[in-house]
């Protein structure tokens, strides 16, 4: 098991290498000066500009900004963006709102998601099995920022159920219908996962032998067809998490709320390099680690996979 | 000898005789899926779809860049069928012309990214050994930065101008979605490469002296195809949600393109007052959406026996 792990870590290096050095070649192509409009309705004056560049090793060859950078960055220097706030003082106020609502999503993808599976799975063929495929469908179908515009809009300012908006707090409550229009795309997906997954394994050997040997039909299921029909979900739910990270920026923008991937669009459109690359840094590094997470969990499904 | 000749070449008559016993993987698909009504909906819906897209004139002959500002928000009418936008524009033709960039952002990603994915992954899993760790590391990377980010940094990278061409316009969202979503076919296509490979016809084609790349064009292509087209259907109609999503956020496709994105991101201020504007374009990129998610669902019915 250690021996697996630190095999993965290592694995992770090269990617996480590559991965930062893509990100940090593309946002300093990025066209336009950093310093525009740093001196209000005039160019800055040379010497600054001088200084700006000198601070942010904006002189050196690329190779050896990003060897500059990935060395501060190890030991846990995010840097300063541009306006000299720490990277890293603003990451952790943001990353503490989209984590939530990343976690928030999850779980109703996760709990939603599988209930409806089961239910459609163990029905094949009748009337809940295809109102959930129909329903899913057309979940996926429409487009996450209708669906998030519409349900703001109806079910926020109209019946007034929800906040319209999220504020700086970012309360559980608040976060709620943001939560399930991140997670609505994936709730039709965890639920297609697990009922395609589930009739499958419900007509396998081991789940008749069960029956036959006199467990109940909710025990042969539930411990037999549904923990290896999970094996697949598990996989595609830790996927999701850093997917919907990084997704979370059209729904941010839908509730104003402030989190990662506001940030990293701001950053763009300010030429901020150091903020986006460390900021989207931090979300492949989540990433990997939601992979590893799970590869570690198969184990607990499925005892014939082992990591030794 | 002349006996033992005749019974050699009078067994490949036998076989074509008996053809509808034994048939092969592709037809004994198609058989299934010609009774399958969901085939025959999303294929008319995508004959139509495409049709617009090569022919918006058969379906109007309103131009759908003529603004006339005096009936802006117009609801439906006889003269203008879907009513008009903000801008006065007939939201009835743009939703037609809006089909072409769609679809052509939908169909040469997914050739795109078959083609990367498709060749990174027979190089690794043809190939094994150094090939498959140099490949793999690198699928990896592109894998972990998240895709909707990957795109905006791309997109914000080489920005559009005024005057950029249309094809321009286009290729660029192509691009930036096919450097991000190759991976996905990549590992694919390796995991089926991988399964194919032991088979006791490629290793007789081995023997008899065949080539690697004979080998490859004339036996593991064909059976290792399966998945990435299953695949890579269903990823089709997530390109076109993607492109719209990046429009939405003002990153994808600007003028002289007409998109469905970009209509539905100019329509979301008219939400509350003139829902129309947001129905009908989220109504046509649903569809389009939809017809390629349920094709590429009736395909993997087909090719799965086990599902039937």
């Amino acid at each position: 098991m250690g021996k697996y792990i630190a095999r993965r870590l290592i694995q992770m290096i090269p990617v996480v290498l590559g991965a930062t050095f893509l990100i940090y070649a593309m946002v300093f192509a990025l066209p336009g000066d950093p310093t525009a409009g740093k001196c209000g309705e005039r160019p800055c004056p040379p010497a600054y500009v001088a200084k700006f560049k000198e601070e942010h090793n904006l002189n050196d060859p690329l190779l050896v900004q990003y060897g500059k950078y990935m060395a501060k960055l190890v030991q846990g220097d995010l840097g300063t963006n541009y306006y000299g706030i720490p990277v890293k003082e603003d990451l952790q106020k943001r990353y503490q709102v989209t984590g939530k609502l990343a976690i928030m999503a999850i779980l109703f993808e996760t709990v939603i998601g599988i209930f409806a599976g089961v239910l459609a799975g163990i029905r094949k063929g009748r009337f809940i099995d295809n109102l959930v495929l129909v329903s899913t469908l057309f979940v996926i179908a429409v487009p996450i920022f209708v669906i998030g515009a519409t349900l703001q809009y109806y079910l926020g300012v109209k019946l007034g159920l929800f906040p319209v908006t999220v504020s700086a707090e970012a309360t559980t409550y608040e976060l709620l219908l943001p939560a399930i229009v991140l997670g609505s795309v994936s709730v039709a997906y965890v639920a297609r996962l697990t009922r395609t997954n589930l009739v499958e394994n419900l007509r396998a050997d081991y789940v008749r032998t069960a029956v036959s040997k006199g467990l109940t039909k909710r025990r042969a299921m539930g411990v037999h067809a549904l923990r290896n029909s999970l094996i697949p979900v598990v996989t595609f739910i830790g996927a999701d998490f850093g997917g919907l990270l990084g997704g979370a920026i059209v729904t941010e923008r839908i509730f104003n709320i402030q989190g990662v991937g506001g940030y990293i669009f701001r950053s763009i459109s300010a030429r901020d390099g150091i903020a986006v690359v460390s900021a989207v840094t931090v979300l492949v590094l989540v990433y990997l680690f939601a992979n590893l997470l799970v590869d570690l969990l198969y184990g607990v499904l499925d005892p014939r996979i082992s990591h030794d | 000898m002349t006996d033992a000749t005749l019974a050699v070449s009078a067994d490949p008559t036998a076989t074509h005789a008996g053809e509808d016993a034994s048939r092969s993987l592709a037809s004994d698909a198609w058989r299934h899926l010609r009774r399958n009504p969901l085939f025959w909906i999303s294929v008319v819906m995508i004959v139509a779809f495409v049709l617009m897209a090569l022919v918006p004139q058969l379906f109007t002959s309103t131009d759908p860049n003529e603004a006339i500002l005096r009936q802006a928000r117009e609801r439906p009418n006889a003269d203008a069928w879907f009513g008009r936008d903000i801008q006065g524009y007939d939201i009835y033709s743009r939703c037609i012309y809006g089909a072409r960039a769609s679809i052509l952002v939908g169909v040469f990603t997914t050739l795109a990214t078959v083609l990367i994915g498709g060749f990174a992954g027979i190089m690794a899993g043809f190939y094994g050994g150094i090939s498959d760790s140099v490949v793999s590391r690198i699928t990896d990377i592109f894998f972990a930065i998240p895709f909707l980010l990957g795109a905006i940094l791309f997109m914000a990278t080489f920005p559009n101008t005024v005057n950029s061409p249309y094809a321009v316009v286009v290729l660029k969202v192509v691009l930036a979605l096919a450097i991000l979503g190759w991976p996905s076919i990549a590992r694919l296509m390796r995991s089926s490469v991988l399964q194919v490979k032991p088979n006791d016809y490629v290793q007789a084609a081995r023997a008899l002296g065949a080539t690697p790349l004979r080998i490859i064009r004339s036996h593991v292509l064909p059976n290792s195809m399966a998945p990435v087209i299953v695949v890579s259907t269903i990823n089709l109609g997530a390109y076109i949600a993607a492109e719209a999503t990046l429009s939405f956020l003002g990153l994808g496709l600007v003028y002289p393109a007409v998109s469905w994105g970009v209509m539905i991101s100019d329509a979301i201020v008219a939400l509350r007052t003139t829902p129309h504007i947001l129905f009908f374009p989220s109504l046509f990129l649903s569809l389009a959406v939809l017809a390629f998610i349920m094709l590429g669902d009736a395909v993997r019915d087909a090719y799965d026996p086990k599902t039937r």
